[in-house]
């Protein structure tokens, strides 16, 4: 990242309703520092474009106040906030020219002519869309339209740009593609950006920080590795990649560690990350790739499963077991040309580290 | 079905696509589709034909009248061939030979009694003249009488229809009438019904060139006593008009009796000898007598000038000019009157548009931006007008408008008027502006409002993000995706407006009424059919010359009405 030139976002004790009955947003604290790239996501309706919107000013917020660069932007009209927006379905506007609409936040401001021909054309050189200036929107590709939108949004050099699901209409293709050009985009210019997704691997591939929002609130805030590795709760380690649960009871906590008992009986150690203490229900969560066939005495878990199914995926393959009572049970085994005596309906040992797998809350 | 691709590569020709069985590929599609498109068609088929009779023919046959003038050449055939020679330069009115002409012609048009109707006629171009046919009408039958009684008193032979018969008639059908007269007869005596009608009347051979004058009046009255009396020449004297025809004839060709024989021939030669002995009279002074005005060569101007079968009359009436013998004139000032209410017509339209599209678009506006629920109340609100009848949605407006009504009595009581200064808003153009503008709103506000629905929000939410107060992000981002909208509803509310009768009739007075309120005047009370079919189709033109300037300038192809 080049020098930092992006703003800074703090948003204090918000809290949003719309009917006067239900919060949407609970109590929502969150610091954004400059230049930073953090991603809300959540499934619908957890209240993240809720936030973005209130950010944007389009949304009052109905308790609480929101900082931009220190200075509370509750009572700043939406045009006087001087952030850029890429909406969801990029809201080029029809009527204008490609170069038209770039021109437009330039207009508004006042620019001399000469100055917003040299920022339109350098803006759409940075999305590599040179000649299209004199296109209609309605005469571009998906993706062009999608990066028309980013340059628009950049063009009138905000500190903080603020994307709500920018990439919902494009093809997988695509949007890996575009994934990696925002993100590009915001390594070369260092501004801030806020992007609302609920894609979660659209929020690991372009983020600095992930917040995870779940019923109007932020169940976790931390870089996608630690989001990954580490979830603070059950509903991040569902929401967050792949993962198999198994309930249980805590036994006896040592330290980091707890010792589990499953409901069918089997002991399993694992990390003690949210748990209530020795006698509470908890669920344990454990990441497919870490589960081995090769197991050997040291390690700290094994147990046997029956394979009920396999999928061959080319890089792994994935196995579904029946483990501990719980036949959703996942593992994947990677792909690595060998050959392996596994068949459905055998019966085996697996194995894991104790650091592999979390207690954490219960879920209902 | 494969499709094979035969390259002529010897001559380089353009690739033919070809079905596999070698046909080529257009003329299968084209066979294809044209199943289809007779399902389409059949569809559509008992509407379109419905529409064409009672919609597209009358309206055809209506606008056809602008144009029409058949009634001139047909009412006054001899007369117009006359008068096609006569030269109205001259001050003069034309000779004798037209007079007798038009005897002929009056004694037809009086018995047929449709003289009058050629006087309505005429008399649209100039008033005057129906009076005058009138008046002759009543007289023109007595004016061959001398002629008539000169004949019988000389032989009254000439009182008996059959000598006139046997004189006129072609002996083949004098066998034929003789032959129905004995079946009638027939079967009267047998108490059977007999429908079938006597033969139609033919003229002898050779009378036409000896007689030619009498030939022609006889062959006018056998077909008229045949077809209106339902009677026979046989049993009726002839008409007063046919014994002048014969003095004249008679007077021109003495050896007349030449091309007859026997006893018919004796008698025309007696006749011969005596016509010239005659007391004479002259028509040209009999109709003079009757109504001096046919000694004004401007009358027998309007008549040549309107006897060819059609006429730019109307049209030309319709734009406040005439066709005068002198070519076309605008009419005086203080006659006046269609272009400028064309004019008018155009300006109020114009008028309630904007003031429609004024109220309309913020409705339109709410409409849109409110949640589903309100927005159907709303609308319902909107739709209103619709179920109530127009009838009474202007009587309404006749309470509220008018001097003692509810809108000044509250002016008065709120002293914002005084009492003697009670505003005038009714039987004008306000109140025609007024009630048309309540009336056509919502065909603004629903193409706006669908329109409007479709705008995403989030457009002006992009223009104020990148720095757009809400003025800019209304007038430059939403406003200019409005215009199909607006273009929709502009057009549909002028083009209701530019047509419109019931309102301005009851709340326009004399100076808020429209051009269609003129044309209604046409057809039900002046009864001048063409001047109001000139009209209608003028403003037909005028609605289809905007529609075009539109297209050009707007481009249908905006206007979204859903």
């Amino acid at each position: 990242m080049t020098e930092t030139k992006g703003a800074a976002v703090r948003y204090e004790n918000v809290q949003k309703s719309y009917d006067g009955e239900t919060l949407v947003v609970k109590n929502l604290n969150l610091d954004i520092p400059p230049g930073e790239f953090l991603t809300m996501l959540g499934p619908s309706g957890s209240g993240k474009t809720t936030c973005l919107m209130m950010l944007a000013g389009f949304e009052p917020a109905t308790h609480g106040e929101i900082f931009l660069n220190d200075r509370p932007i509750n009572n700043v009209q939406p045009h006087k906030r001087g952030i850029g927006m890429v909406f969801q379905n990029y809201a080029l506007f029809p009527h204008m020219s490609v170069a038209e609409n770039l021109a437009f936040p330039l207009q508004v401001r006042g620019m001399g002519k000469a100055e917003q021909e040299q920022k339109v054309k350098r803006a759409l050189e940075m999305v590599e869309l040179g000649h299209f200036g004199s296109r209609r929107p309605a005469q571009l590709s998906g993706g062009q339209q999608q990066r028309v939108a980013v340059a628009r949004a950049l063009v009138f050099d905000p500190e903080l740009v603020l994307m709500d699901e920018p990439l919902g209409a494009l093809d997988k293709q695509l949007r890996e593609q575009m994934q990696y050009e925002i993100k590009h985009i915001h390594d070369n210019i260092g501004v801030s950006i806020v992007y609302v997704t609920h894609d979660q691997t659209e929020a690991l591939t372009m983020s600095d920080r992930v917040a995870v929002f779940n019923d109007g609130v932020i169940q976790q805030l931390s870089r996608p590795d630690v989001l990954y590795e580490n979830p603070q709760n059950s509903f991040v380690a569902q929401f967050i990649g792949e993962n198999n649960k198994l309930s249980g009871t805590v036994e006896a906590v040592e330290g980091e560690t707890c010792t589990v008992r499953l409901d069918d009986g089997t002991m399993l150690k694992a990390d003690a990350v949210n748990i209530d203490g020795v006698g509470s229900r908890t669920t344990i969560s454990l990441r497919p790739e870490r589960v081995e066939f090769d197991t050997h005495e040291t390690m700290d878990n094994l147990v046997s499963g029956q394979i009920e199914e396999m999928i061959y995926l080319g890089d792994h393959i994935r196995v579904r077991m029946n483990v501990a009572g719980n036949n959703e049970f996942v593992v994947k085994v990677r792909n690595r040309g060998e050959k392996r005596d596994l068949k459905t309906g055998q019966t085996v040992e697996i194995g894991w580290a104790a650091g592999d797998c979390k207690a954490l809350d219960a879920v209902a | 079905m494969t499709i094979q691709t035969h390259a002529d590569e010897t001559n380089g020709t353009p690739e033919v696509l070809t079905t596999a069985d070698g046909k080529p590929l257009k003329t299968s599609i084209a066979r294809a589709l044209r199943r289809e498109k007779m399902r389409a068609l059949l569809l559509i088929a008992p509407l379109l034909l419905f529409v064409i009779i009672t919609f597209v023919a009358p309206i055809v046959d209506m606008l056809f009248r602008s144009v029409e003038n058949q009634i001139v050449s047909t009412t006054l055939p001899r007369t117009v061939v006359e008068l096609d020679s006569w030269d109205g330069t001259t001050g003069e009115a034309p000779g004798e030979n037209v007079f007798n002409a038009l005897h002929f012609d009056m004694t037809v048009a009086v018995e047929r009694k449709n003289h009058t109707q050629l006087g309505t006629r005429l008399n649209y171009e100039e008033s005057g003249i129906s009076s005058m046919f009138r008046r002759t009408g009543r007289r023109v039958d007595d004016f061959g009488e001398i002629y008539a009684d000169q004949f019988i008193d000389l032989n009254s032979a000439w009182e008996a229809p059959a000598t006139w018969v046997s004189l006129m008639a072609s002996p083949d059908w004098i066998a034929e009438q003789a032959a129905w007269v004995a079946d009638r007869d027939a079967a009267r005596a047998n108490g059977t019904a007999f429908e079938q009608p006597e033969p139609a009347f033919a003229i002898r051979e050779g009378v036409a060139e000896a007689l030619p004058r009498t030939a022609d009046i006889y062959q006018a009255f056998a077909e008229f006593i045949q077809t209106e009396d339902q009677d026979s020449p046989t049993e009726e004297e002839p008409w007063n008009a046919v014994y002048t025809g014969l003095h004249d004839d008679l007077l021109a060709n003495p050896n007349a009796a030449s091309a007859f024989s026997g006893e018919t021939a004796t008698l025309l030669s007696q006749a011969a000898n005596a016509v010239s002995g005659f007391e004479k009279i002259s028509l040209r002074e009999a109709f003079i007598d009757a109504d001096e005005d046919w000694g004004n060569p401007y009358y027998w101007g309007v008549i040549q000038t309107f006897s060819p079968s059609y006429t730019s009359g109307y049209f030309l009436a319709a734009a406040d000019a005439e066709l005068t013998p002198q070519g076309i004139q605008m009419k005086p000032e203080d006659e006046q009157i269609y272009l400028y209410l064309f004019w008018r017509t155009l300006l109020l339209s114009v008028t309630i548009t904007f003031s429609c599209l004024l109220l309309g678009y913020p409705i339109a506006f709410l409409l849109a931006a409110l949640p589903a629920r309100s927005a159907n109340l709303l609308m319902i609100l909107v739709l209103l007008p619709f179920w109530t009848s127009l009838l009474v949605r202007t009587s309404a407006w006749k309470v509220l408008l008018q001097q003692q009504g509810v809108i000044n009595d509250f002016l008065v009581w709120t002293g914002l008027v005084s009492d003697a200064g009670r505003l005038v808003m009714i039987n004008n153009q306000t109140g025609t502006i007024i009630a048309m503008t309540h009336i056509l709103l919502p065909f603004m506000i629903l193409p706006l409002y669908s329109v409007m629905k479709t705008i995403s929000p989030s457009y002006v939410r992009a223009a104020k993000s990148l720095g757009a107060t809400d003025w800019t992000a209304f007038w430059r981002v939403y406003f200019p995706q409005t215009v199909p909208g607006i273009g929709a509803g502009a057009i549909l509310v002028f083009i209701l407006a530019i047509g419109y009768y019931i309102t301005p009739e009851l709340v326009g007075g004399t100076d808020g009424i429209f051009i269609s309120n003129r044309i209604a005047y046409h057809i039900s009370t002046s009864l001048n059919w063409g001047l109001a079919a000139a009209l209608g189709v003028i403003l037909l033109l005028a609605v289809m010359l905007l529609f075009y300037v539109y297209d050009k300038i707007v481009g249908i192809d905006n206007v979204k009405l859903g």
